[in-house]
């Protein structure tokens, strides 16, 4: 992985130094709070219900063991003993308190890390297909160059204050795993007919309020050209896109209002002025970069029959199904562990849990880690032969629930828990959820499905491309709960459609039972739940959920709080008590 | 006083603002050093173009190419920040600097703060009017907040990559 030098030590170090200063003078008043919102936010910090969140950047989602370790040791000594993966392959610890940011970031800087644009109208994390270097399918393995464009991105000068925020997505597989057409530019690395290695642009794609597929602006910008192309589509951006209105001030508006065509021709425009010029990449850079993304010391191995191995062991069998994927490199395999035990908030993982990862990157797996978007752990680089011994760790730790890409590896969002935007309960829906349908055999015959809750519009949990989606949202200061079918993540990307009026979260479970009934009823052999869906459009599951009233469970639903209104007194010990 | 060139000095132009009933070719421009808005220099560029001190400032909705045929004519660009956050004046004096190829001052107004003075600087800012209410001495000092960079801008016109050997891991 990326290994900072002097340069980047030293920037690091001055932001940490930057940013205790601001706090500094936040403290003694010097700094208004509408002058220091946006520096904190830069550095990753929100004002939450109960206290500050401060959320670190794992650049494309890859970290090191010593880094998953700092995590831990952030949970312990500043936070509650756990933190919670996000949608964008970052961590969020959820009590900070302000005077311990400059402290927090000033450990992180020692491994390397920092909350740098993690939040903020400025580019943020830019994130990757989770099995970037490992998949059976990459075309080019898009990590040196999201590591060159995260040093562009970095404290760039022009760009700390566009309209809104601004996201990058990559992936250099044919299978997008990285949504990129739901960003607001999407980089798929390709090579041409020549072999030459070059970027597909998608621009203008993104969630929210307003969900949008991004539209394709440059079939092939040359790798040389990426930085220049690049800073132009942010440029024209920065210069255009709205400011009267922020719910309209991404750039799939700006897209959107002027069209791509109108668009394309301003960037080109722009691009003429530096295109060539001093910020096209070097081989020499590219190299550089590239050379720490090399392939680990694998040893010579044939892929062999891992379940046959262990015939009877049901358990063993499941969770290879569901949690183990294919690697390029004959003998291994990329295991993903799942931080969706039913029960435990979806993406929450304990300071044990996160040093028990560290070590098990280190035993298996050349102490290296991602982050998926999914909000689970992989481990990249495991043995075959070193699987089973694996999973018995991961059952211990309970990081093994066999149910990846199934009903209950749940995408959630943290919710009235913790987040001060949100309309509804997403974490504690998520366990109900969760606890409803925990039967292995139940979720296998379902199979792959993806269902997202976001608690607000601001869509965290990417509810839009769930095939089911949930949104929270406040009706006369209420929660209810709007459900969607047909969303998609990767090559067939689509936003899902509202089937009708919102339900309570008591209705929730039974509304999922009835979309599940229509599927089982209606598929084919083989067909998942989406080709379903996509086959016989959502009328068919509107028609059954609302042919007779659903019942609403209200010991499901538990007690009720004010959201929004009040925050538990930070004293409280542990998870927040709402939940 | 204003920040000019890292230092505090003192300043002797005076920034002209339309009040809601000026119209930009009416209203009476002061003689002296005087920098007036856009509009007021595209509605009086026939007489204001004999002077021999004028300056021009852009609202951050305002664009750095409506100066192209004149540019020469300004001992003075400001771009003003209604905000802080409005980050528009910052691809405006990029735009000045490396499109237009201004070489003569270029001064941030408005919401000129000391957080954000690093940025400035680096397309292309240099000289600063902070705001009233701020000590300029301390807002001097975030000119200085960080010795290294990594990509190119107007004061660096060569990203890292391509100026220093950059070493493996530490």
């Amino acid at each position: 992985m990326y290994r900072y030098d002097q340069f980047d030590h030293q920037m690091v170090a001055e932001r940490v130094a930057q940013f205790r200063d601001q706090v500094r003078r936040r403290l003694s008043d010097e700094l208004t709070e509408d002058e220091f919102r946006v520096l904190r936010l830069q550095n990753g910090l929100y004002m939450q219900i109960h206290a500050y969140m401060l959320r670190i950047a794992v650049p494309y989602g890859l970290l090191s063991a010593a880094q998953m370790r700092m995590f831990a040791h952030i949970a312990r000594k500043y936070d509650r003993d756990y933190g919670h993966f996000t949608t964008r392959q970052n961590i969020q610890f959820n009590w900070i308190k302000l005077p311990d940011a400059p402290d927090i970031l000033a450990d992180l800087a020692t491994v390397e890390m920092h909350a740098t644009q993690t939040s903020g109208n400025c580019i943020r994390n830019i994130t990757c297909d989770e099995f970037a270097g490992v998949a059976k399918d990459e075309i080019v393995d898009p990590r040196p160059y999201a590591e060159i464009l995260r040093q562009w991105s970095t404290f760039h000068p022009e760009f700390a204050y566009l309209p809104r925020k601004f996201k990058f997505s990559m992936t250099g597989a044919a299978t997008d795993r990285a949504a990129i057409a739901l960003h607001d530019v999407g980089l798929q690395v390709v090579k041409n007919a020549q072999g030459e290695v070059g970027f597909r642009v998608l621009v203008g794609g993104g969630l929210g309020r307003t969900p949008v597929i991004g539209t394709e602006i440059c079939a092939f910008v040359p790798w040389q050209h990426a930085i220049t192309y690049l800073e132009s589509i942010v440029r024209v951006y920065n210069e255009h896109g709205r400011r009267d209105n922020m719910y309209k001030a991404r750039i799939k508006i700006l897209v959107k209002e002027i069209g791509i065509e109108a668009f394309r021709q301003q960037v080109e425009e722009d691009w003429k002025f530096t295109k060539d010029g001093p910020c096209t990449l070097t081989v020499e850079e590219l190299a550089r970069v590239a050379a720490c993304f090399t392939a680990p010391a694998y040893e010579t191995l044939a892929d062999t029959d891992v379940a046959g191995a262990h015939p009877g062991n049901t358990a063993f069998a499941n969770w290879l199904q569901r949690n183990v994927k294919p690697h390029k490199m004959p003998g291994y395999a990329a295991v993903v562990l799942s931080l969706k035990k039913p029960g435990m908030a979806p993406g929450d993982a304990t300071a044990q849990q996160m040093e028990a990862a560290a070590e098990l990157a280190e035993r298996y797996s050349f102490g290296e880690l991602r982050i998926t978007h999914e909000q689970n752990l992989v481990l990249a680089d495991v043995k075959q032969a070193d699987l089973f011994a694996l999973w018995q760790v991961a059952t211990e730790l309970d990081m093994a629930t066999p149910n990846i890409g199934l009903l209950t590896d749940i995408i959630c969002c943290p919710g009235g828990d913790f987040c001060s935007l949100a309309n509804a309960r997403s974490i504690p829906l998520a366990k109900a959820i969760a606890a409803c349908f925990d039967n292995f055999d139940f979720l296998h015959d379902i199979g792959e499905i993806d269902l997202n809750i976001s608690g607000c519009v601001n869509a965290c949990a990417h509810h839009h491309i769930g095939h089911i989606g949930i949104l929270g949202v406040d009706k006369d200061g209420e929660e209810w709960y709007q459900v969607s079918v047909g969303g998609a993540q990767g090559n067939h990307s689509a936003i899902g459609k509202i089937i009708g009026k919102s339900f309570r979260f008591g209705q929730i479970p039974e509304v999922i039972v009835r979309l599940l009934q229509v599927y089982v009823d209606e598929r084919f052999d083989g067909e998942r739940f989406i080709d379903t869906v996509r086959r016989l459009g959502y009328e068919p599951f509107k028609a059954y959920v609302y042919a007779t009233p659903v019942e609403d469970d209200a010991e499901l639903a538990g007690p009720v709080y004010d959201l929004l209104k009040q925050g538990t007194p930070y004293d409280l010990p542990y998870y927040s008590p709402r939940f | 006083m204003i920040i000019k060139n890292k230092t505090v000095v003192a300043d002797d132009w005076c920034i002209l603002r339309l009040n809601e009933q000026d119209a930009p070719d009416r209203v009476s421009v002061p003689a002296g050093k005087i920098i007036v808005p856009l509009k007021v220099w595209q509605a009086q560029r026939d007489t204001l173009k004999a002077r021999a001190w004028l300056g021009v400032w852009l609202d951050s909705s305002e664009r750095a190419e409506d100066l192209q045929a004149d540019i020469a004519k300004f001992q003075v660009i400001a771009v003003d920040f209604p905000r802080f956050a409005d980050g528009r004046g910052y691809s405006i004096a990029y735009h000045l600097r490396n499109r237009l190829n201004y070489v003569g001052e270029l001064r941030a107004i408005g919401e000129v703060l000391r957080d954000q003075m690093f940025y400035l600087q680096r397309v292309g800012f240099d000289a600063f009017v902070p705001r009233t209410d701020k000590d300029i001495h301390d807002v001097l000092k975030g000119l200085s907040d960080f010795s290294e960079t990594y990509q190119a801008s107007v004061d660096q016109k060569v990203p890292l990559f391509r100026r220093v050997h950059r070493g493996a891991s530490i």
